[in-house]
């Protein structure tokens, strides 16, 4: 997967236009409409992979991948000064609510596609396009339609925002035959922060701390993701302990959610026990956590240039301790939901997710790997220290729920796999490398692609001279998750719609920035 | 025996299960609580929760009509009534003389026709999808109780509860009717109370409720009375079930006050062994699929069938 196969057309190909030379480490370059069309084309015809797609003030970007060889990455830049510019949804669904979230920050509107309401903007924020170039009144928000279902006996459930459990708000409505979901169609935005707003203009510092809080879930991802593409931009390269370190807290992040996801997915089957015994791992890494780095999530430990706080003899002892515990703990719960039929009866071979569909919205995380999609970030386009450690990748065809479930398994053990190697190999040394911003700087551009639990986290920064974020933009690996769920709930029962939900586990907060 | 003392001996009864009803509720949730691990809690915080929602004011839907005002004080008083013709601790009660176990069906049967059409009355889409489920179930389950009445009225030769007690607790013995009896009471019982497999009492997820659903809308005193009504039902099964297979420790009337004490602590004793299996049950399965719920109501049909039919062939085997 990872040599490029010269037999196959290059994806590339003809896609021509001026090269940004200060954006690293991928090339951005400047394109006219018709490469953008090109580009557009080749997504819809799954040569390329949709990375992302986001607005500036008269700037449209898309990073695209090769989708035979995801390490092959580019990033088109359009410019569009009457802030209008082809759409790439017209031809490629997944970029449709991505255009419609640019459209709502930027007032950029894309020609000809499919979906023109607002997405993000739910006419509450007193502005409309709040990023655009000249700030606008805020218009009298419209009724927000939703899409017509026709057919006899078909009725409407309308769930949420506000949910009977503690959880975060999105508004789902399903559109049932009796019990039969025909439609599925979700609304989000509720919880907009304006990250991308607050970024600009921080220092490095303030964005970091603005970047890990983009999803409190994710918060060691995000803080990696950016990061990496501030460090990319400036040329640092943190020490080597520090890349180390991070590995382990991004490890520990994700086993923490995945044992957290298990017991959830376990309890929306009615099965309470398991919930209750993964809630215990979980709370137990969360507090080694806490005692290793000082915060149960471990947030803003990952800053660029390093990491915050250093891990002594202690906590290596403690972090063995707990993996050789769930080691032993996680095992047993495995085998009980293994060996528990009327569990298995509500996850196998509900809300299939069709390997087809995974491939071209480019899913990644446990949804697209139990789709039969080999990705993972930390290999393709990989970084350190993933390349000196060694793992698996799990990937499963079935695309259910029981499916994602076991990715997840499998995940943990990888995990903590890759904690112990970490923890035998971590070198001494600084955990943090201070570098001074030269203000004869030019701008820096920079762009890094992290693997968080749920999937590839998309950070792409532009510094100015005097350190400061001009324009950061983060993309939740939800982007390309929440879509899916709608198709995969097609045809499933009402009262199965919880435990697809969970099994998906889209953040929302990071979806809707 | 007086009348006074019958009638004391009746409503006694209708006070102790009303009493005991949300200990019950509270029982179950502790012991599922603690084979989950969890603290739990207490047993008593039904009746706080009981007291907080007696003391609340009522919020009605701008639209609900008086059905849906009505409905929890008529859910409440038909179970409460269908209670009082089971035996708890002493047969022979003098209510039961004005009904049988078909009129417990038939009570229970209208206290869930009225919750349904109180459930359509505000007309969210909730109560609907809950109502539907919810008679969905009961179009399947009534069939199967009935059935297991006529297997237990052909052994005990009447359909009164008290009478059927009185000749279990003297004669009964080993039947293979009576235990597919009790195998397809205990999964109608399972299904009536809401519990897992066929629903999830501790659910937050709305659109997998079935009475949880219907009650969504229900507040202050309506949801206590119908919370009231819901634990009461529980416990007027178990007592069913106590009372038909397991009657020992029942007295007729008559009985000295020591034999009272023996039977009331034979009683409890029954209710708490009743809530530890159901909390074991509810813990090892997970809740069935919808749609899977039809499969195992029909096993409780056919077995309720086939031990009538296996009287009629054996001639009483």
């Amino acid at each position: 997967m990872t040599a490029r196969d010269p037999s196959l057309p290059d994806p590339f190909d003809r896609l021509n236009g001026r090269i940004v030379a200060e954006h690293r480490p991928w090339p951005r370059i400047e394109v006219q409409t018709d490469a953008w069309a090109k580009a557009a084309d080749r997504l819809s015809r799954g040569a390329l992979t949709l990375l992302g797609l986001w607005g500036e003030s008269h700037v449209v970007h898309m990073a695209v991948a090769d989708t035979n060889d995801p390490s092959l990455i580019l990033v088109l830049s359009l410019t569009c000064p009457e802030g209008r510019y082809p759409s790439v949804g017209r031809v490629h669904p997944p970029a449709i609510r991505l255009e419609r979230a640019v459209a709502d920050l930027f007032a950029l509107v894309p020609v000809g596609p499919p979906d023109m309401r607002p997405w993000l903007d739910h006419g509450k924020w007193g502005v409309h396009a709040p990023l655009a170039a000249q700030q606008n009144d805020a218009q009298p928000a419209e009724e927000y339609g939703f899409l017509p279902v026709d057919g006899e006996d078909i009725h409407q459930l309308p769930v949420g925002p506000v949910h009977a459990g503690i959880i975060e708000p999105g508004h789902f409505r399903i559109s049932a035959d009796g019990e039969t979901v025909v439609r599925l169609e979700e609304r989000l935005g509720y919880t907009h922060k304006g990250v991308e707003a607050l970024l600009q203009g921080a220092d490095l510092q303030r964005a970091a701390r603005l970047a890990s809080r983009c999803s409190g879930d994710s918060t060691v991802a995000y803080g990696l993701a950016f990061a990496h593409a501030v460090e990319a931009a400036l040329g640092w390269s943190p020490p080597t302990r520090a890349v180390r370190l991070r590995a382990l807290m991004a490890e520990l992040e994700r086993l923490a959610n995945h044992l957290g996801d298990v017991g959830a997915i376990c309890n929306d089957g009615g099965f309470a026990i398991m919930l209750a015994h993964c809630s215990v791992l979980r709370e137990s890494v969360l507090r080694q956590a806490a005692a290793c780095f000082g915060h149960r999530l471990m947030m803003d430990r990952v800053v660029p240039g390093g990491v915050t706080t250093d891990l002594d003899a202690a906590g290596s002892a403690r972090i063995v301790g707990l993996t050789g515990d769930i080691r032993r703990r996680f095992q047993r719960l495995i085998d009980l939901y293994d060996k528990t039929a009327s569990l298995q009866d509500r996850t196998v071979g509900t809300g299939v997710l069709k390997p087809a569909l995974a491939a071209q919205f480019g899913a990644g995380g446990y949804i697209g790997r139990a789709s039969g999609r080999l990705c993972d970030a930390r290999r393709w386009p990989g970084y350190a220290p993933y390349d000196e450690l060694e793992f698996e990748i799990p990937v499963l065809q079935e695309g259910d729920v029981n499916a994602r479930l076991w990715i997840r398994v499998r995940e943990v053990e990888q995990s903590i796999r890759l904690i112990e190697q970490i923890l035998v190999t971590l070198p001494d040394g600084p955990i943090r490398t201070e570098n001074a911003i030269d203000p004869a700087n030019p701008p820096a551009e920079g762009m890094a692609i992290v693997e968080g639990f749920r999937g590839d986290i998309l950070a792409w920064v532009r510094i100015d001279a005097a350190g400061r974020i001009e324009r950061c933009h983060l993309r939740d690996p939800s982007w390309f998750q929440w879509p899916l769920l709608e198709a995969a709930i097609e045809g499933n029962i009402v009262a199965d719609f919880p435990i697809c939900n969970k099994s998906f586990n889209c953040s929302y907060s990071g979806h809707d920035l | 025996m007086g009348i006074t003392s019958a009638l004391a001996a009746q409503f006694g009864q209708m006070l102790l299960v009303l009493a005991l009803a949300p200990a019950l509720t509270g029982l179950t949730r502790k012991m599922k609580a603690r084979l989950q691990r969890r603290i739990g809690p207490p047993i008593f915080q039904p009746y706080r929760d009981l007291r907080r929602l007696f003391n609340k004011d009522v919020v009605l839907a701008d639209n609900s009509s008086w059905l849906f005002r009505v409905a929890p004080y008529l859910i409440f008083a038909a179970t409460w009534v269908a209670a009082a013709l089971v035996p708890t601790f002493q047969t022979g009660l003098l209510f039961s003389w004005a009904g049988d176990l078909i009129a417990i069906v038939a009570l229970l049967g209208a206290a869930r026709f009225v919750q349904a059409v109180a459930a359509l009355d505000t007309g969210t889409s909730f109560g609907g999808i809950g109502a539907s489920r919810e008679i969905m179930i009961a179009a399947l389950a009534e069939p199967a109780m009935i059935m297991v009445v006529f297997t237990v009225a052909l052994v005990a030769g009447s359909t009164q509860l008290s009478t059927i007690a009185a000749f279990m607790a003297d004669t009964g013995g080993l039947r293979v009717s009576l235990a597919m009896a009790l195998v397809a009471l205990i999964i109608v019982a399972l299904a009536e109370n809401a519990r897992i497999p066929v629903d999830n009492p501790s659910t937050h997820l709305e659109v997998t409720m079935v009475h949880e659903a219907m009650v969504l809308e229900y507040s202050g005193r309506h949801l206590a009375m119908i919370e009231l009504a819901a634990s009461l039902k529980l416990l007027l099964y178990i007592s069913i079930i106590a009372c038909i297979f397991f009657p020992f420790g029942l007295i007729t009337d008559g009985a000295g006050l020591s034999a009272h004490a023996i039977s009331l602590a034979a009683y409890l004793l029954k209710v708490t062994a009743a809530s530890l299996l159901l909390a074991t049950l509810e813990t090892v399965i997970a809740k069935m699929r919808v749609f899977r719920v039809p499969n195992l109501l029909g096993v409780a049909l056919m077995l309720g069938l086939l031990g009538t039919l296996l009287l009629f062939v054996s001639g009483g085997m």
